[in-house]
């Protein structure tokens, strides 16, 4: 594991242009797993994020995709100190954020806001609009009464909303307005990061659409810099700049948006995208699709060497399951974590058949 | 015959504000061995229909008619007890929520067992054969040793398989699935759909697919019916709805999706929201989110009239076969283009 980590903090380096907004390196986060009711001793760890390192620049967008479990929502809530990192430095603008106590950290957290997946759970029910929008503005102090409310009101207007509706009460909207809403108050501070967190995956597509296009035009209005996680590799793609893909709380590839989708290096990516269906009936028919067999992994008891290796179509025997991958670089910032990275895409038919072929029997 | 034939298909649902008019006129048939997609958004009454084909609306508070033979039977208007002999027997439902729709406080291989015995006359060490078969046959690892679990031993993908496995136990010649992927991870989505389409091919069922997600279509379907506020705006087989689609609702979901085939800068999006079912707007109802609305539009309800030209292919819209032939053109240029 010490290698991986040092590889990886050189390669995040490496690809870093100096202008990095935020920092991660070998950003760790364990959960324990107790026993016994009195006496708690840690039997075992939930290893949700082990050893990621990755940088975001100001003003672009880094998409996150992996699976259900696979920890991207864990290591968005580490980056924002929600929760307490086990290991690993994070540095934001410039300011190392990882042992901030919480006065310290207070000022910093206007700089970073969230936007939740579920618009009906993360608004107070109880709450007018106008409260929900203004209370960061009021728990930091930002202007008297009369300007926050104008500074709602403005803020309304500027994520599509009738700033009239200051006064209403969350059900009173339905579920894209609610996640304009949501957009509205993570901007409310003026903040210079917002992670997303599967902002549209309880949407339907042409709302899903309309949050979309907010969010890229918010971003050249006001210079943002986002963290989008989702699974849906499609809005990933439209929307990121660059792309992390993560596997059971590894950072397997992480590529520009144009390099991933064109030639992706992970056999994982490559499955994800093989995946994803594509509304063309002809082009489908056409597609051969790499079905990965099985679920992922339990975090707390992963497989040995790369994690990845009992789902894998390239798995070799007597390598992957002895020896950690490090992450290998491919040029111009694209790294994966693989023995055996994939040489082209999409893949021919005859590679098609030595990946079934290389697996006989593979449950 | 067609196995299923839905013809002019009304649900209206009496609540404390008035009468919701939750499917209002559906029209459609299912072929044997055939899939047929329902695609819209939340609220279009794509789920309403299928729970009053399998007649699981709330008896109080539905009004229901119109007709739904299948294999020249009428589900509707038959008794609740032939209903219960042919539903999970000759037609079986996959609900979206593998979490709520297994119990969670029996083992998984109880509930299947329960499946066959009521439909079948085998005896318990029979039903456990065929339950385990099932297991086995949508993917299940060690299904002799997993039958035995409770639903909260399984993932969501291993649960909705076991939900899959349950629809399939009595060879069912019609399987309704409600959004089946939409909990789950492309990974499994990619499982599961493969796994229904080689059931498919296996026993010859048809299949409705209830999706929202217009490339689960593509990959599924053979037939697409797209419906809006209740009532079907086009259909068509899922070759002429990708490549010639004639109602602009149908043009706006397809331009609203973000794709890996193709690199739009800026997503169509479709203005405001679906109109409530309550007080649909009068004439067309997609005419108050219409970019091409013309004063017809706002007095005058389209007919679902055919296309010219091409067989089978029904559309509601005003907008001359000219103008659509354009716009449809000009879209599919924007997303294709890349795509070749």
């Amino acid at each position: 594991m010490a290698t991986t980590a040092q590889t990886t903090t050189r390669a995040g380096g490496s690809g870093a242009s100096g202008d990095e907004l935020l920092l991660v390196e070998d950003l760790t986060k364990h959960f324990p797993v107790t026993q016994g009711i009195i006496f708690q001793k840690q039997v075992a760890a939930v290893k949700a994020v082990d050893g990621v390192s990755f940088h975001v620049e100001r003003g672009e967008t880094l998409g996150v995709v992996g699976e259900s479990g696979c920890g991207k929502s864990t290591m968005a809530r580490c980056v924002m100190r929600l929760l307490e990192p086990t290991g690993g430095r994070i540095v934001f603008d410039g300011r190392d954020i990882t042992k901030l106590d919480r006065s310290r950290m207070r000022p910093i957290r206007r700089e970073m806001m969230m936007i939740f997946q579920d618009p009906y759970a993360s608004l107070n029910p109880r709450k007018r609009v106008g409260f929900i929008v203004a209370e960061a503005l009021e728990v930091h102090k930002l202007g008297t009464a009369a300007e926050i409310k104008r500074r709602v009101q403005e803020l309304l207007e500027v994520v599509g909303l009738n700033p009239e509706h200051y006064n209403r009460f969350p059900h009173e909207f339905s579920g894209g307005q609610r996640q304009r809403i949501g957009v509205a108050r993570a901007l409310a501070v003026n903040p210079k990061l917002i992670v997303c967190d599967e902002p549209v995956s309880a949407l339907d597509v042409s709302v899903q659409a309309q949050i979309l296009n907010l969010l890229k035009d918010l971003q050249k209005d006001f210079g943002l810099t986002y963290i989008f996680i989702a699974h849906d590799l499609n809005v990933v793609r439209h929307i990121s700049d660059r792309v992390m893909v993560m596997y059971l709380g590894h950072a397997v590839e992480v590529a520009t948006r144009e390099q991933l989708y064109a030639e992706p290096k992970h056999p994982y990516t490559g499955a994800l995208l093989s995946a994803v269906p594509i509304p063309n009936p002809a082009l489908g028919r056409e597609r051969k699709v790499v079905v990965l067999e099985g679920d992922v992994p339990s975090p707390v008891n992963p497989p040995s060497a790369c994690w990845f290796h009992p789902r894998c179509p390239r798995f070799r025997e007597g390598h992957c399951d002895v020896e950690t991958p490090s992450l290998y670089s491919f040029g111009d910032g694209h790294t994966a974590a693989c023995h055996y990275p994939l040489e082209g895409w999409p893949l021919t038919a005859e590679e098609m058949a030595r990946r079934d072929g290389a697996r006989p029997g593979s449950q | 015959m067609a196995l299923l034939e839905v013809n002019d298909l009304r649900t209206h649902f009496r609540t404390d504000d008035g009468i919701v008019k939750a499917v209002d006129g559906v029209n459609f048939t299912v072929e044997k061995g055939q899939t047929l997609g329902i695609v819209g958004e939340s609220g279009c009454g794509k789920s309403v229909t299928c729970l009053t084909i399998m007649g699981l609306n709330p008896k109080r508070t539905s009004i229901i008619s119109g007709e739904a033979l299948f294999k020249g039977e009428d589900l509707l208007s038959m008794s609740q007890r032939r209903l219960r002999e042919i539903r999970g027997d000759d037609i079986a439902m996959i609900f979206q929520d593998p979490m709520t729709s297994l119990n969670p406080v029996h083992k998984i291989g109880k509930q299947l067992v329960e499946a066959v015995m009521l439909h079948r006359d085998v005896t318990k060490a029979g039903a456990r054969a065929r339950a385990v078969d099932l297991l086995r046959a949508v993917g299940i690892p060690r299904p002799e040793r997993r039958f035995d679990d409770y639903p909260h031993q399984f993932s969501g993908g291993m649960r909705q398989r076991v939900m899959i496995a349950m629809a399939l136990i009595n060879d069912p010649d019609l399987l309704i699935a409600d959004e089946p992927t939409t909990a789950v991870d492309v990974t499994t989505q990619a499982q599961i759909l493969r796994l229904m389409k080689q059931l498919q091919r296996e026993f010859g069922s048809a299949i409705v697919m209830i999706t929202h997600d217009l490339g689960v279509v593509a990959e599924t379907a053979d037939d697409v019916i797209v419906m809006y506020a209740s009532k079907v705006v086009e259909r068509a087989t899922v070759d002429e709805i990708f490549s010639r689609p004639r109602m602009p609702y149908t043009w706006g979901l397809l331009g609203s999706l973000p794709r890996l085939d193709a690199d739009v800068d800026r997503l169509v999006q479709i203005a405001g929201q679906p109109p409530s079912l309550l007080t649909p707007p009068n004439g067309c109802r997609f005419h108050p989110r219409c970019p091409y609305v013309m004063n017809i539009c706002r007095t005058e309800e389209p007919r679902l009239a055919p296309v010219p030209g091409a067989d089978g292919h029904l559309q509601r819209c005003h907008l001359d076969e000219e103008t659509k032939q354009r716009e449809a053109a000009k879209l599919l240029a924007a997303t294709l283009a890349d795509a070749s």
